[in-house]
């Protein structure tokens, strides 16, 4: 057990490592001086883009020698400091990010976990009810394949814009303060629900079609013909089926994740939900670079994390894993 | 598969028709052809039955579909038919592209990881297992908002960079399993060298494999282009069904209630991925006998 998650340590340490160079690097390879690029596209008049371009040298530490710079990037990330914020004046990158994460993490969190257990639940009541399979696996094909971002506006166009069920924009109504009211609370979950909805949706499809192939492929196995042959009650077949079935598609959670990631970015875009995705786009717009790769890290480290725990709990679900048997 | 079957002489022909048989037969198999087709057959002679072009204005501005404008137009005035179609081609080449890379990327370090073993095969699967966490988007939108990506070929090689690791990990082990077959073994003591090994034989025998990853590629890379496209990472100078919904988003199509703009790129790019995934399971059944009977 501990050398399994010893080894994940040791990728995951290293992953990060690579992910910080990346970041590093990116803005030094590219074509131009990054800061020439930088202040072109903020469009700065004569006076002030010579003053911006003291402070961004200054910034990237660019005077220094190359590794140099490469030992203070990891300083200033040892420090939490990612640098000033172009497209928000006066607050610095770490201190949007903080903002942000709480309402990316709101919708990610329950979106990926509720979706994870009632996809597993379907897929395995459909992998045995003809009905079920020939309703649930069309819906289920239909919704793995919808863009995040194209589903986000069709639900947002019918029941928030048509219908008028749902807000949009914001996490909660502008004449609200986070308080813990009961008005608050009821404003919060209305403006949740539907960025929320859209993850669960996408992500549902694909752990339905996951699981129903698991079970009906577990089914046929030596193991579960063996135990029909004794006699065994089907439910306690199907238990055994579902047991085995759980971790192929655990190994799947961690590998979703990514994607789950960057569909809860684009989905905050159409909602104006003010999370990371939104301080991506306003990144974007506004070319605050130090605000882009600062997403980037913690996207990446965020992502690194779930990827853990995901393992930790793999190891105590699988008990080979657990004695050490199973090396990877 | 053509060569391995056209050197193995007794048996080919009656296996190629029964193959078939169980590819027309195979109910997932037709319909997520047909619906990738029809929608191949829209983008190639699509644009061909409008002269709208896709960015020119001059229509009426936020109209719904009629006889004119066969979609609507958008609310500066652009034909949305004309954008769509050339939306779907859009897709298509950059699906197709980016796979092609993700495959070809795949290929040479799966096969050259699970043939060959050892250290070099320890050091291919650290990079794709690292490669396999980072996620994909992140890098994504930080390389191309440096770059701004100005053609479909770059982003598709972009994306194609960048969705190799599980195609590769998938192929190594299948790799890895064949490695120790006799016909391999016997290839590898008659002299050939590894390169051939790996073409003549270990890649025809597990050639219905890889065609099942290049679907999964291509469905993949045209998620991943939608989302680039929406967040108006990707070309701007070339229609994208991404780009539409992005326009759309940005013009307030949603509290204009102009519909006919933004529900065509979704509907295509769902029927497009949804299509090869269907078509994937098909496929599976048919190469795969144990999963015929279901």
């Amino acid at each position: 057990m501990n050398r399994y998650l010893l080894r994940k340590s040791v990728l995951y340490l290293l992953t990060f490592f690579v992910a910080v160079t990346i970041d590093f690097a990116i803005p030094r390879l590219m074509p131009g001086n990054p800061i020439d690029g930088l202040i072109s596209r903020i469009r700065a008049d004569s006076t002030a883009s010579q003053e911006l371009h003291g402070y961004f040298t200054e910034s990237f530490g660019l005077d220094q020698p190359l590794w140099e710079q490469y030992l203070n990037f990891w300083r200033g990330l040892a420090h939490g400091d990612l640098g000033p914020s172009i497209a928000y004046v006066g607050s610095s990158v770490s201190e949007l990010i903080w903002a942000a994460l709480p309402y990316t993490l709101a919708l990610l969190v329950p979106a990926i976990l509720l979706s994870y257990i009632a996809g597993n639940r379907v897929g395995a009541l459909a992998a045995r009810r003809k009905v079920l399979d020939n309703t649930v696996l069309p819906v289920a094909y239909v919704l793995t394949a919808t863009p995040y971002v194209w589903l986000a506006l069709v639900l947002a166009y019918v029941l928030a814009f048509q219908l008028g069920i749902f807000p949009v924009s914001g996490a909660y109504d502008f004449s609200q303060q986070p308080a813990w009211t009961w008005e608050f609370v009821r404003s919060f979950l209305a403006h949740w629900f539907l960025p929320f909805l859209t993850l669960f949706l996408v992500a549902f499809g694909g752990w339905a079609i996951g699981m129903r192939n698991l079970i009906i492929y577990e089914l046929e196995s030596e193991y579960a013909n063996y135990l029909q042959a004794l006699g065994a009650p089907s439910k306690l077949v199907r238990k055994y089926a579902y047991g085995n079935a759980v971790l192929p598609q655990m190994s799947g959670l961690a590998l979703a994740l990514g994607a789950v990631v960057g569909g809860a970015l684009v989905t905050e875009i159409v909602f104006g939900y003010p999370g990371i995705g939104t301080l991506i786009i306003d990144a974007l717009q506004n070319r605050d670079y130090f605000l882009l790769q600062g997403v980037f890290l913690l996207i990446i480290v965020g992502v690194l994390i779930a990827n853990f725990i995901v393992d930790i709990a793999y190891v105590i679900v699988d008990p080979r894993t657990r004695a050490g048997i199973q090396g990877s | 598969m053509d060569a391995a079957e056209s050197r193995a002489d007794p048996g080919p022909r009656g296996q190629r028709f029964e193959l078939l048989h169980f590819a027309f037969h195979n109910s997932k198999l037709v319909i997520g052809l047909t619906v990738v087709l029809a929608f191949l057959l829209l983008a190639i002679v699509g644009p061909w039955l409008t002269d709208a072009t896709p960015f020119e204005f001059g229509h009426p501005t936020g109209q719904g579909p009629s006889s004119e404008n066969w979609l609507g137009t958008t609310a500066p005035g652009q034909d949305v038919y004309a954008q769509f179609v050339h939306g779907l081609r859009s897709s298509f080449i950059v699906g197709a592209l980016a796979a092609c890379v993700a495959a070809g990327l795949g290929m040479a370090i799966g096969f050259i990881g699970g043939y060959l073993g050892g250290a070099i095969d320890e050091i291919l699967s650290m990079v794709t297992n690292i490669v396999l966490v980072i996620p994909t988007l992140a890098v994504l939108i930080i390389v191309s908002a440096y770059l701004s990506v100005g053609s479909l070929t770059s982003e598709a090689i972009l994306i194609g960079l960048t969705s190799w690791p599980w195609a590769a990990r998938a192929i190594r082990a299948q790799t890895f399993s064949l490695r120790a077959r006799e016909f391999v073994s016997l290839a590898r003591l008659s002299g050939q060298g590894t390169t051939k090994v790996i073409v003549q034989e270990i890649a025809p025998n597990m050639s219905s494999y890889l065609f099942l990853t290049f679907i999964l590629l291509f469905g993949g890379s045209v998620l991943t282009a939608a989302t680039l496209d929406f967040l108006g990472l990707g070309p701007s100078q070339v229609m994208s069904l991404g780009l539409m919904m992005n326009t759309a988003v940005s013009n307030a199509a949603l509290q204009l209630g102009l519909w006919w703009w933004f529900i065509p790129p979704g509907i295509g790019i769902t029927a497009i991925v949804g299509g090869l995934y269907v078509m994937n399971v098909g496929l599976d059944e048919v190469f795969n006998p144990r999963l015929r009977s279901t």
